[in-house]
């Protein structure tokens, strides 16, 4: 799977306005729901499901990247938005360090092959260290959609 | 004794596991197995028809993407290696990380 045939472009922020792991989680969901990816009437449970998940055990992999994760009956696809952080937002990491990149993905309930081919496209990427840190660096929403779409080219990038 | 240690660092084993829970290696599968191989003192190497990663590694693990049905080949190589081959094909196979195989899911 390509970032763009899941990445919700209308829901990229690079520079989230949220400081903790909470109010992030809020705002990228909340970021879905205006690009009409997900029903406003969900989007309060939404958040809460992904938090719950996140107290669970977090998703915070190490090296700065954070990819909470959810399979909500509300997705009829998987969906995903992104945000960064310039001061970096405690995840509880498994490396104890901030996290500078959020990728939040909504699977649906019923197709759980999909969420891995998506989690597969994200790893694939998140694991090489100049991936990491052109996301970590790009300043606005169209620096990001050119990154992912380079990588969608390039899977070496 | 220099020989004896140098036998014992080259103990290979090998594995075919295949994935038998509904949702396949998702994040907290693949958490379970990063952390029982990091238990051993072996190097533990899972593949998929494309890729080898290493299995100690959480962000490697996820990048296998395996779903429900798939075969991965688990290769330890260390002086604990037969050790570790049997406690990750325990949790693959028959504990299926504690998650239900397909079609006896419980609606969420």
């Amino acid at each position: 799977m390509r970032f763009a045939d899941f990445v919700c472009f209308e829901a990229v922020i690079p520079q989230l306005k949220a400081a903790d792991r909470d109010g992030v989680i809020t705002e990228l969901v909340s970021a879905l729901v205006k690009a009409g990816r997900l029903e406003d009437k969900k989007r309060r449970e939404i958040i809460k499901t992904v938090i719950n998940r996140e107290q669970e055990a977090s998703t915070g992999m190490g090296k700065g990247v954070a990819v909470p994760h959810v399979k909500h009956e509300a997705a009829k696809d998987v969906v995903a938005a992104i945000g960064l952080s310039s001061g970096g937002i405690d995840f509880t990491s498994l490396d104890s360090q901030l996290v500078y990149s959020v990728i939040l993905l909504i699977s649906p309930v019923d197709n759980p092959d999909r969420h891995l081919q998506a989690m597969e496209s994200i790893f694939k990427h998140l694991q090489h260290e100049r991936f990491r840190s052109f996301l970590r660096q790009s300043q606005t929403a169209e620096q990001i959609a050119d990154l992912l779409s380079e990588a969608d080219e390039n899977p070496y990038l | 004794m220099l020989i004896g240690e140098d036998i014992l660092e080259k103990v290979v084993c090998e594995a075919e596991v295949e994935i038998k829970n509904a949702d396949g290696l998702h994040m907290r599968p693949a958490m379970q197995f990063v952390d029982l191989a990091s238990t051993f003192e072996c190097d533990v190497t899972v593949s998929n028809s494309q890729n080898s990663v290493d299995g100690k590694s959480i962000m490697q693990m996820s990048m296998l993407a395996a779903t429900c049905g798939t075969e991965l080949k688990v290769k330890a190589q260390g002086a604990d290696a037969r050790q570790a081959i049997d406690a990750l094909r325990e949790l693959v196979e028959e504990k299926m990380f504690d998650e239900p195989p397909p079609g006896s899911k419980k609606k969420s």
